[in-house]
């Protein structure tokens, strides 16, 4: 019973949180529905007992994702009243696109619940055996057979990270920033000069 | 009891949000790229489910690939939006051509 009352639950808000995401007037309240909408999808997936990917979707997203896009959205001065003009003019079309495609989705799902179509059946290799948590399993499947998809992944994230630095980096002119091989290649004797002038004389550096 | 069709359809329901959420705001691309990860979180929903309800892990391991990309969507796409915007000053794309395309 608790269970379908927190399906409910997290379902009713997750509904809720995406369509406030895409409806709200300031950006950063769009940000703020939307890390409600993941914590709400975790809680989902916590339901299902998929507690690994909940987590990970409360850090990743929450964490990482969503404070990014806060960041970006309060680093630049955008006239966002400027940018919701068009707004109520892609209204009619937008929601007429969306109900149809609901319509279609949700006609597959009433014809699986009509009876006469199977799901297909796993062969068992990727089930969870039994008395090892959720998190165990899948660190045992991801170590294992998926081992070089997991490497992509992170080949992917890497590539992802040089690239964001690569597209915002920027020389600016009016600062002088460290250059580290110059001050590495710097050696002692070529930094200090021990004279001994004569009396009168001075020295030329 | 709450069955695999619940979970499918409120996925559906954000599936669409997301669809959605692009045509309405087809100016403002900081709110596409959050419908987007709506989608993907859709996505998320469903494969997860489908993995729960068959008891088979794989649909979970996909769901962690699937968050990979969309960190790093989501990461390109702002440096992208971050560079446009120190450029031309707006974020507006429905005029934007600077490729030529």
């Amino acid at each position: 019973m608790i269970q379908v009352l927190a399906f409910y639950l997290f379902a009713f808000l997750v509904t809720l949180s995406g369509v406030f995401t895409i409806a709200s007037r300031n950006p950063v309240h769009s940000v703020l529905w939307l890390i409600l909408a993941f914590f709400n999808g975790a809680g989902l997936m916590v339901l299902l007992g998929a507690e690994f990917i909940a987590m990970l979707l409360v850090i990743v997203y929450v964490g990482a994702v969503a404070v990014l896009f806060l960041f970006v959205v309060m680093m630049l001065d955008i006239d966002f009243a400027e940018l919701r003009a068009g707004f109520m003019k892609n209204f009619p079309l937008g929601i007429a696109i969306a109900l149809v495609l609901l319509c279609e989705l949700v006609l597959g799902v009433g014809a699986y619940q009509a009876g006469g179509l199977q799901l297909g059946v796993p062969n068992g290799s990727a089930a969870t055996p039994a008395g090892v948590s959720n998190i165990a399993a899948i660190g045992a499947l991801m170590y294992g057979r998926y081992l070089f998809l997991f490497e992509t992944a992170g080949i992917i994230l890497l590539v992802a990270m040089i690239g964001a630095i690569v597209l915002t980096h920027r020389e600016r002119k009016d600062t002088r920033p460290q250059n580290v091989s110059k001050q590495n290649a710097r050696r002692p004797w070529e930094a200090t000069v021990n004279t001994r002038p004569e009396v009168g004389k001075g020295v030329e550096l | 009891m709450i069955g695999i069709e619940h979970y499918v359809v409120v996925s559906s329901i954000l599936f669409v949000l997301g669809v959605l959420g692009i045509f309405l705001n087809r100016k403002n691309i900081i709110v596409i790229l959050m419908a987007i990860e709506l989608i993907l979180l859709a996505v998320n929903i469903n494969l997860v489910a489908f993995s729960a309800f068959l008891h088979d892990l794989t649909g979970q391991i996909f769901a962690m690939f699937v968050l990979t990309v969309a960190a790093g969507e989501a990461a390109i796409g702002l440096a992208i939006l971050v560079i446009y915007f120190r450029g031309r000053g707006t974020i507006a794309v429905d005029d934007v051509n600077r490729m030529k395309g």
